[in-house]
Formats: structure tokens, C-alpha cells, sequence
């Protein structure tokens, strides 16, 4: 999880207290990931569990100087050495609602598309516009805050594309959808039957 | 009137006639304000840059009305259809279409000295559109020795200069990395709130999303349009 093995990151730049990791994570972040501090201490207290960290000294303040382990450091290493792994599987919302939508008799599958691309590019109008009035990318707060909504930027941009091909395969398809009346067959309760070749 | 400065009404292009005739648009009506920029996307072959020839005045339909600037181009004589392209029309290309014997300033006045202005003022408004893009310093460079992203924004100089207000840009940042690309639509965009209008044609939706409006075009038709909310927002505020 990547907010755990951020504040982690930030720690093995140098001993942090709760709160001042909280506003390092936001500095570094652009503030696109707010989090509040009881999250900050729970996710400390499960790293001083795995042994990634440990307390330090405690300032007149009372505040509390986490600091990191060397098992901490070899995690921070890890993390960035690998790649981050994406959710596999065919459970977008979106996709899944197309899906059924081109299986009903009588819904216009070109109208959902539509409307979802309206929204989408709606979506990007807002972002592109929140970048254009926000400030220059110089410093390092808005840079780290320009990065994220870049990346919400090309994934709205993707769905979009995503259903401009959607839109053109359904335009070619001959009957421009499959679409399914209820089966009269009923379905065997337990798992399908494998097909012998 | 109605203060836009693009009018497109009723407009359809045909090439061909009788069984062979194949329609390249059919029945676009489009208006661009001023301070407004219409993205248009469709597949190759929808017709976008018909439609882009066709709002400049490059070509004329075959049936239906455009007016730029309160000026019907289909009752305006070969010469004064070229007059007001030369001083309303600015064109923006994916591969910029500079002259490169000519230097910046002088491809960004070259409307203006085929127009016959005079040298000293198409010298001010010369450096005047540089410096909107940003290339102030850059005028006495050749295309050559510019990169990618400035000789566009030379492009985009050219289009306004003079006071040029409708900016029809075709894949204007097709031929550039996406940080750059993101550069160029700032700029247009800034233009265009200055009081531009512009129409953009691109087939990406990252780029379309700068404008204030965006239509989709398929088979020669709008078969889509996103709402002119902020283009009515402008209106009532007036």
C-alpha cells in the first residue's frame, strides 16, 4: 500500500513526529491525498509492529521522533525497485456496465456511450482547467500536486479513447450489439460442467 | 447578429454528383463566440478537416451559409474572400507551414505585408504577437533554429497578429512530445480568453478538453455536443 511505504520513504530521509510526517506526506504530494492524523499513528504503530521503525527521542514538546530500521530501509528499497501492481481482473464499473448494456434488447448502447463520454470529458475539461489556473509547476509542492493530476488526466483520457473504440467496434458490429433475450434454458445449479473434447 | 464570430448554418459538402456523390458534411450548424474555443473529434475520415477548410473559407460548400465576423463568405468576391481570410482568419497546422528562408517575424507579418499595411506598424504587430507567445527575444531566428514547440507558437503568432480573432487550429500539436503539446494548447487557450474565437480539431481528447465545447463529428455529422454551459455563463455575465 503505497501511503504506508510513502511515509516510510519520507521517515529514512530523517526522524519525523506524527504530525510533521503528516504535513510531509501533503508537501510531497500536492495535498491530492489528505490524510488525518489518526491514520498517520495507526499506520506508525503497524510499522513499529513489522519492525520497520522505531521511537526515538521525545522532544520538550512531548513530541515523539519516529525513526526508521535498517529492515525499514531495505523495505523503502524494495518499494521503489518494483514496479506497482495493478488490480488484474474485469471488474471496472464502467466496462461491466457497457458489457450488460449491449446484451438488452431495446437500450440504445450508442446513448450510454455518449452520455459516459460527455461525462468523461467533463471530467477532463476540469482538470485541464484546475492546471491552467494553478500555479506554475516550479516549486516542489506544486509540481508533486501537477504530477497526480497529470496522471488523472491520461486515465480520463484513456476511457475516453476506450470509448470512442468501444463505440466504433458496436457501430460495425452487424446487428450493433449482442443482444440477449432472457434464456428459456435454466441453469444447473453448482458449477458448470467442464466440456469434454 | 449575434456577436459570434463563426457562423456555420446549414453547411453540407459534396463530392461528386448524381449515384456517386459522397457526403463529406451534412447539415453542420456551428457558432463560435468570441472568447470561446470548439474542439472537434471523429475518426479520420469524419470529415474534421472539411469542416476546418470550410469555417476558413478555403472551400465552399456546396450548399448552406458561413459568416465570419458579420461578412457572408458565399457573397464575397475571390479577392475579398482572400482580404478576410488575410485579416480575420489565422490557420494552425500540425507541421507549423512556416516559410524557412523567412525569419520569425517576418513569416508572423507576412498577412499583413501581403495586405499592404505599413512596414512600421506590421513591424509593432509583429512583435507584439511574438511577444503574446511568448518568443519576445526569438524574432530574428529562423524556423530552423527553433524548436518544435516554438516554431508552432510562431504559428499561433501569425494567426493573431493584427488583431486576427478566429484561430482554426488542425492537429496543432500532432507533430509534438505531450509536454510540449500541453505548452502550445496554454497558449491558445490564454489567446482565446483574451477574445479569440477557435475552433480546434484534434483526436485527442486530452487536447479537446482545453476547449469550452467539444463535438464530436462521425460520417460527416455532429453526433454529439457537449454543452455551452460556460460559453452561456460568458453571455449572461455581459
Amino acid at each position: 500500500m503505497s501511503v504506508r511505504q510513502s511515509l516510510l520513504a519520507i521517515l529514512d530521509q530523517g526522524a519525523c513526529y506524527g504530525y510533521q510526517l503528516r504535513a510531509e506526506f501533503d508537501r510531497r504530494t500536492g495535498s491530492t491525498w489528505p490524510l488525518n492524523v489518526g491514520q498517520i499513528y495507526n499506520t506508525l504503530e503497524r510499522l513499529e509492529r513489522d519492525g520497520f521503525v522505531a521511537k526515538g527521542d521525545v522532544d520538550e514538546q512531548g513530541h515523539v521522533y519516529w525513526e526508521i530500521t535498517d529492515q525499514g530501509r531495505a523495505e523503502v528499497r524494495a518499494w521503489l525497485d518494483s514496479p506497482v501492481e495493478r488490480t488484474q481482473g474485469t471488474r471496472d464499473e464502467l466496462a461491466i456496465k457497457l458489457a450488460v448494456a449491449a446484451t438488452l434488447p431495446g437500450v440504445d448502447v450508442a446513448d450510454v456511450i455518449h452520455r459516459q463520454r460527455r461525462a468523461s470529458l467533463g471530467q477532463l475539461q476540469e482538470l485541464n482547467r484546475a492546471k491552467y489556473a494553478g500555479p506554475d509547476p516550479d516549486g516542489p509542492e506544486e509540481l508533486a500536486w501537477s504530477l497526480v493530476v497529470d496522471s488523472m488526466i491520461f486515465a480520463a483520457e484513456a476511457e475516453v479513447r476506450w470509448l470512442d473504440h468501444t463505440e466504433q467496434r458496436l457501430a460495425l458490429h452487424p446487428r450493433h450489439a449482442l443482444q440477449l433475450e432472457l434464456s428459456t434454458e435454466r441453469p444447473k445449479r453448482g458449477r458448470p460442467a467442464k466440456v469434454r473434447s | 447578429m449575434n456577436g459570434a464570430i463563426l457562423r456555420m448554418v446549414g453547411v453540407s459538402q459534396q463530392y461528386g454528383v448524381g449515384e456517386l456523390a459522397v457526403s463529406a458534411l451534412s447539415g453542420i450548424d456551428l457558432e463560435v463566440m468570441p472568447g470561446e474555443l470548439v474542439a472537434v473529434m471523429g475518426a479520420s475520415g469524419s470529415g474534421k478537416s472539411t469542416l476546418l477548410s470550410i469555417a476558413g473559407g478555403l472551400q465552399t460548400p456546396t450548399v448552406g451559409e458561413v459568416v465570419i465576423d458579420g461578412e457572408h463568405l458565399s457573397t464575397a468576391k475571390p479577392d475579398q474572400l482572400a482580404a478576410l481570410r488575410r485579416r480575420s482568419v489565422g490557420f494552425v497546422f500540425q507541421d507549423y507551414n512556416l516559410v524557412p528562408t523567412l525569419t520569425a517575424i517576418e513569416n508572423v507579418t507576412l498577412p499583413l505585408e501581403l495586405d499592404g499595411v505599413s512596414r512600421r506598424t506590421v513591424r509593432r504587430a509583429g512583435r507584439d504577437a511574438l511577444q503574446l507567445v511568448g518568443l519576445a527575444d526569438r524574432g530574428d531566428t529562423y524556423p530552423d533554429d527553433l524548436s518544435g514547440g516554438q516554431q508552432q507558437r510562431v504559428a499561433i503568432a501569425r494567426a493573431i497578429v493584427g488583431g486576427r480573432r478566429l484561430i482554426l487550429a488542425d492537429e496543432p500539436t500532432g507533430a509534438l512530445d505531450s509536454v510540449t503539446g500541453e505548452q502550445i494548447m496554454k497558449t491558445i487557450r490564454s489567446r482565446i480568453d483574451a477574445g479569440a474565437a477557435g475552433i480546434l480539431v484534434t483526436h485527442e481528447a486530452r487536447h479537446a478538453a482545453w476547449a469550452d465545447r467539444i463535438v464530436q463529428l462521425r460520417d460527416g455529422r455532429i453526433i454529439d455536443e457537449s454543452s455551452r454551459d460556460k460559453a452561456d455563463a460568458i453571455l449572461a455575465a455581459r
